[in-house]
């Protein structure tokens, strides 16, 4: 591509030829609006509003273009603020007033063109008629789902949706400038704290923000491009090329000596304990979502604001939210008192609301946390001994306000107490994720009845499993805190890799063998052994087994109609001799 | 004094002796009369072990193993599970009644289902009374000082 | 130099064992001449008084088939062996009950009853059933005491050596005489006691010339109910062979024919209950992991007591019904 010579406003610029003349004139930092251009599609002028005045040559006669499709060539004149140029944006923009109702982008640029008391031409529809939502629709997205229809007094939406066609992928919304097109909440709770996923819920995002390679990842369910087959934005805007459609999933066979397991835990879903209004209140939020909110990068960029974005007066924070409850989850889940206390630091130190913590226990265990909970005290945070028993709005008639009512018993004076808060925090419990028992399964570990896994030994091998190899490694052991799960990954870690320096395996010394000159070959022993350890020697007639496959379960031995396998520390003169010792 | 049946419990290393090992670190009590004998796995059961049990005075034979699907041997559960219900058979054969066997799946975190099922076990045991054994004891000798089965009255 | 003298009884036994014993065709011959038959009484006229008046350890060898299970049986398995030098428990009825032995299924009473009272081709109107002590003019008379449990020759006294098998078969037979005549006559060492002899201590498999594969059953059929594939493994075709928990020695005929073993030569010297370790290998080998499945297929094995226990009732672990 060539570069070429123009004057913008009597400034000389190179551009690269064929470039449109928008882009050119916004290159120079001039701002020329633009509302019907969206830089994905082909430009198609309908709002007009981008016009300038050019001329082309020397002695040519000036004339007025829509710079959004007009591209540049060599020796091109553009004057973006002549008389002729903003007369000919007013008229677009009167033109566009004129039939639409009243919006925010029309009324300030109507304020910056200078029309005064602008004669707004309908009184609801707010469509400007710039096609984008179409244009995005067919073009990019390929649905074709979207055409103008008439507006009447009973519907005033200027678009027709033909809802077999549509996939719900939003882009018509996400294009349109005056918002005239909005999707529908699919759900009854509006999303406040959208961040919950720590990350925008697009087709494409990083799964999460400490994730490790930290490369987004593209949904393929809910990305147009596979849906559709369109779109492909991203890799037009990706400046390292990076996005390739056509990568298959790959599944990567690993060969491993030892594998540990740090599948950690989820968030307890508060949702069915109705009497704390989670996802009915907006401002009744999870222990997570205010952190999230405290994240510098997160929502509120690090304030801890209400719904409405108010600052909250008053905080309840609640514990033992799905844990320590007879109906959810019996343990204690360790982490909450502390990080509790941590949340009410927070809020002291950046707002200047009332902080009420409700507990059962106030569980300060760790290493200097008894001191921080006194510091807490200190800071004049309200600790009340009583479980929050319920959350109700100040007034069922003026709940749309926000205000809320915590309802508890506070123990230490015996006393029902109704806590007027802004702001509920829940304390959630942690709980074994709801796929550990498969995951478990596949490496042959268990889970206890409280869905974590089970160590081999609960103070004697606290980080191995039963099975050989595999270690355990933070909270998917047990609910613990992060010093703790610390320390339990750098002592699986120290197990594995003192498996791994050896390179070696120290073999248990139970394993079943056969005894040759017994083995007749019936080969019934062959189809029992779960690890394959048992063959058949077609040449001497018996079975063998591998004592490095074995694993000493016993069940060919059990099997065994000759008596032919024996168990080593397992024999069966061993176990009869048991069995008659202790019962006679 | 009441009668304390002798219960053997064949139990496997990786859930039911553990759940066992369980029971007894929550200090849930659970009847005496169950004596324990650990096996890798319930696989390992051979029904000669239940059969030598009730000959050398066992009143009823508890086995445990893992839930199914949890096998540490993957399924060694199984096995076991095929064959307690044939060695049934032949104890109704030898004339003991089949209630006085039988198979249970507690898992390493059941402690308290080990202890519940060791108390109910012990106590069906207990309504069946004791298990008495007609050929056991007998010694040639006796033959000296006459048959320890003489003829039986028999009508005419 | 006297001969060496030979004994041979039967106790509870169906005298095949004997028939066995002459089936050795022409080492009969050697029998004959290497011994002095002190007692046969299946063969010839032997009175128990002409025992009892020989000195102890008189007799250099005694073959001993049947199982005890009358006083009768008992006297003479104890005089025997008070005579014997050498005493050997032949046969599957001395070694482990056989099928005298089912007896310990039911009660005396119960065979009393059948066998004098209810069997359709009794004709007893007076329903008389013979008495241990009846009185008659003359005076009492008795007869031997029939217990209520079939005993094992084992239980009752000290054997040396076991021979298996209903009946062992003559040719081990003959190379068990033929050993004994060259350690007689040799001056060779006995076998250590206990030793069975005539058998191996591998299975029936071992003979076994059919195909074995891995073994998945999901039905079990009679014998009768299918033509089995003459170079398959029986068990493979869901046919309940004893064979693999069977000691071997027999030369696998009854398999060779197509029919399944029976277990005749009793348990391989590793096992302790021979239907014990039948239903541990057969329950391996069912393939299902269903509870109400697996019951369907065990229903499918019909009497599985006599099918398990049919010769080693008296010596399994648990010895008769109980009930």
């Amino acid at each position: 591509m060539s570069k070429v010579s123009i004057e913008i406003d009597g400034k000389p610029i190179e551009v690269e030829s064929g470039t449109y003349l928008l882009e050119a004139v916004r290159d120079l930092g001039v701002d020329i609006p633009a509302p019907c251009r969206y830089p994905y599609l082909k430009p198609k002028p309908s709002c007009r509003l981008c016009s300038v005045e050019i001329s082309e040559g020397a002695d040519s006669v000036s004339k007025i273009v829509t710079s959004c499709n007009y591209p540049v060539t060599a020796g091109l004149k553009v004057l973006t603020n002549s008389e002729k140029a903003i007369e000919a944006r007013r008229a677009a923009l009167n033109n566009l007033i004129g039939r639409t109702a009243p919006t925010t982008l029309l009324g300030d640029l109507a304020a910056q063109f200078k029309i005064d008391n602008p004669k707004w031409g309908h009184k609801y529809v707010t469509c400007i008629f710039c096609k984008l939502c179409i244009r995005v629709c067919d073009e990019l997205v390929g649905a074709k789902a979207l055409s103008f229809k008439k507006v009447t007094d009973q519907d005033t939406t200027s678009i027709k949706l033909d809802p077999e066609k549509c996939i719900l992928c939003g882009a018509c919304a996400f294009v349109c400038p005056t918002n005239h097109i909005k999707l529908e909440e699919a759900q009854d709770r509006p999303v406040v704290h959208s961040e919950m996923s720590l990350g925008p819920n697009a087709a494409i995002s990083l799964t999460f923000r400490q994730a490790v390679p930290n490369v987004p990842r593209i949904h393929t369910e809910q990305c147009i491009h596979f849906t559709m087959g369109g779109c492909q934005v991203c890799s037009e805007v990706c400046p390292k090329d990076a996005i390739h459609y056509d990568q298959p999933d790959q599944i990567e066979e690993i060969e491993v000596g030892t594998v540990i397991m740090a599948t950690g835990f989820q968030d307890f879903d508060p949702t069915p304990m109705k009497q704390f209004g989670y996802g009915k209140y907006p401002n009744v939020i999870s222990a997570i979502e205010f952190e999230q909110m405290n994240n510098a990068a997160g929502s509120t960029g690090g304030k801890i604001l209400l719904e409405n974005g108010a600052e909250p007066r008053s905080i309840a924070i609640l514990h033992c939210i799905g844990s320590r409850d007879d109906n959810y989850h019996k343990y204690c889940s360790r982490v909450c008192c502390m990080y509790a206390l941590k949340f009410a630091h927070l809020a002291k130190e950046k707002t200047d609301a009332e902080v009420y913590q409700l507990y059962i226990d106030m569980r300060a265990f760790g290493k200097g946390y008894e001191e921080f909970y006194h510091r807490l005290l200190d800071e004049g945070v309200n600790v009340i001994r009583g479980k929050g028993a319920e959350v109700v709005p100040v007034s069922y008639k003026r709940s749309a306000e926000g205000g809320l009512i915590v309802r508890c018993e506070d123990t230490l004076i015996g006393k029902f107490r109704e806590i007027p808060v802004d702001m509920v925090i829940l304390c959630t419990a942690l709980e074994a994720r709801s796929d550990a028992a498969a995951v478990g399964r596949k490496f042959n570990i268990s889970t206890g009845a409280d869905g974590w896994y089970i160590e081999a030994h609960p103070k004697l091998a606290p980080v191995s499993t039963t099975t050989e190899g595999i270690f355990l490694a933070g909270v998917c052991q047990g609910a613990k805190d992060i010093p703790d799960a610390v320390a339990q990954g750098s002592a699986a870690a120290a197990q594995a890799m003192r498996l791994l320096n050896k390179g070696e395996v120290l073999m248990d010394a139970a394993y079943a063998e056969i005894q040759e000159q017994f083995c007749s070959g019936c080969r019934i022993c062959n189809g029992l052994c779960p690890y394959n350890a048992i063959s058949y020697e077609e040449a001497k007639k018996v079975s063998y087994i591998n004592s490095a496959l074995c694993k000493a379960c016993g069940t060919c031995v059990a099997g065994c109609p000759t008596g032919a396998i024996k168990a080593r520390h397992f024999t069966d003169e061993q176990i009869y001799a048991q069995i008659e010792g202790i019962l006679t | 004094m009441s009668f304390e049946p002798k219960i053997l419990g064949i139990l496997c290393n990786w859930c039911s002796y553990t759940g066992a090992d369980l029971a007894g670190t929550a200090r849930l009590k659970y009847p005496a009369n169950l004596m324990s004998v650990r096996v890798m796995c319930s696989g390992r059961v051979d029904p000669g072990f239940i059969f030598d049990a009730f000959k050398a005075g066992a009143d009823g034979v508890l086995i445990c193993g893992c839930h199914p699907g949890d096998c540490h041997y993957v399924e060694g559960n199984y096995k076991c599970l095929r064959r307690i219900p044939m060695t049934k058979t032949l104890l109704q054969g030898f004339g003991i009644d089949p209630n006085r066997l039988r198979l249970e799946w507690v898992s390493a975190s059941e402690g308290l289902r080990f202890q519940q099922v060791v108390t109910e076990f012990t106590e069906q045991i207990r309504s069946l009374g004791p298990l008495q054994l007609k050929e056991w004891g007998y010694t040639p000798h006796q033959s000296e000082a006459g048959h320890p089965e003489p003829q039986p009255a028999l009508n005419q | 130099m006297a001969k060496p003298k030979l004994a041979i009884y039967w106790a509870a036994s169906c005298g095949g064992c004997d028939i066995a014993i002459l089936d050795i065709e022409d080492k009969i011959l050697d029998v004959a001449n290497f011994f002095d038959l002190a007692f046969w009484p299946c063969a010839a006229d032997f009175k128990y008084k002409d025992v009892a008046a020989m000195p102890d350890k008189s007799i250099t060898l005694t073959l001993f088939n049947g199982a005890i299970r009358s006083s009768e049986n008992l006297e003479i398995a104890e005089l025997l062996r008070a005579k014997s030098v050498v005493m050997c428990a032949f046969g599957s009825c001395a070694s482990e009950g056989c099928i005298p032995g089912l007896a310990n299924l039911t009660t005396l009473k119960e065979i009393c009853d059948y066998a004098y009272l209810k069997s359709p081709s009794t004709v007893n109107p007076e329903q008389i059933i013979p008495q241990p002590k009846t009185k008659v003019p003359e005076g009492e008379i008795s007869i031997p005491v029939l217990w209520n449990t079939v005993r094992t020759l084992p239980q009752v006294i000290d054997v040396d050596y076991i021979i298996p098998g209903c009946p062992p078969q003559s040719n081990q037979i003959a190379a068990v005489i033929e050993a004994v005549i060259d350690i007689l006559q040799n001056g060779k060492p006995l076998p250590p006691k206990g030793t069975v002899l005539g058998a191996t201590d591998k299975s029936c498999c071992d003979e076994c010339p059919r195909k074995r594969d891995v073994k998945k059953i999901k039905k079990f059929v009679r014998p009768f109910s299918i033509v089995p594939d003459p170079d398959i493994c029986l068990m493979e075709q869901g046919i309940v062979c004893c064979g693999p928990a069977t000691r071997s020695g027999c030369g696998a005929k009854c398999v060779i024919a197509g029919v399944p073993c029976r277990g005749c030569y009793g348990l391989p010297s590793h096992i302790r209950d021979q239907g014990a370790k039948m239903v541990s290998a057969i329950g391996s080998v069912i393939d299902s992991q269903d509870p109400e499945e697996i019951e369907r297929i065990i229903a499918t094995i019909p009497d599985p007591m006599g099918t398990f226990y049919r010769f080693s009732l008296p010596d399994s672990l648990l010895r008769r019904n109980q009930a």
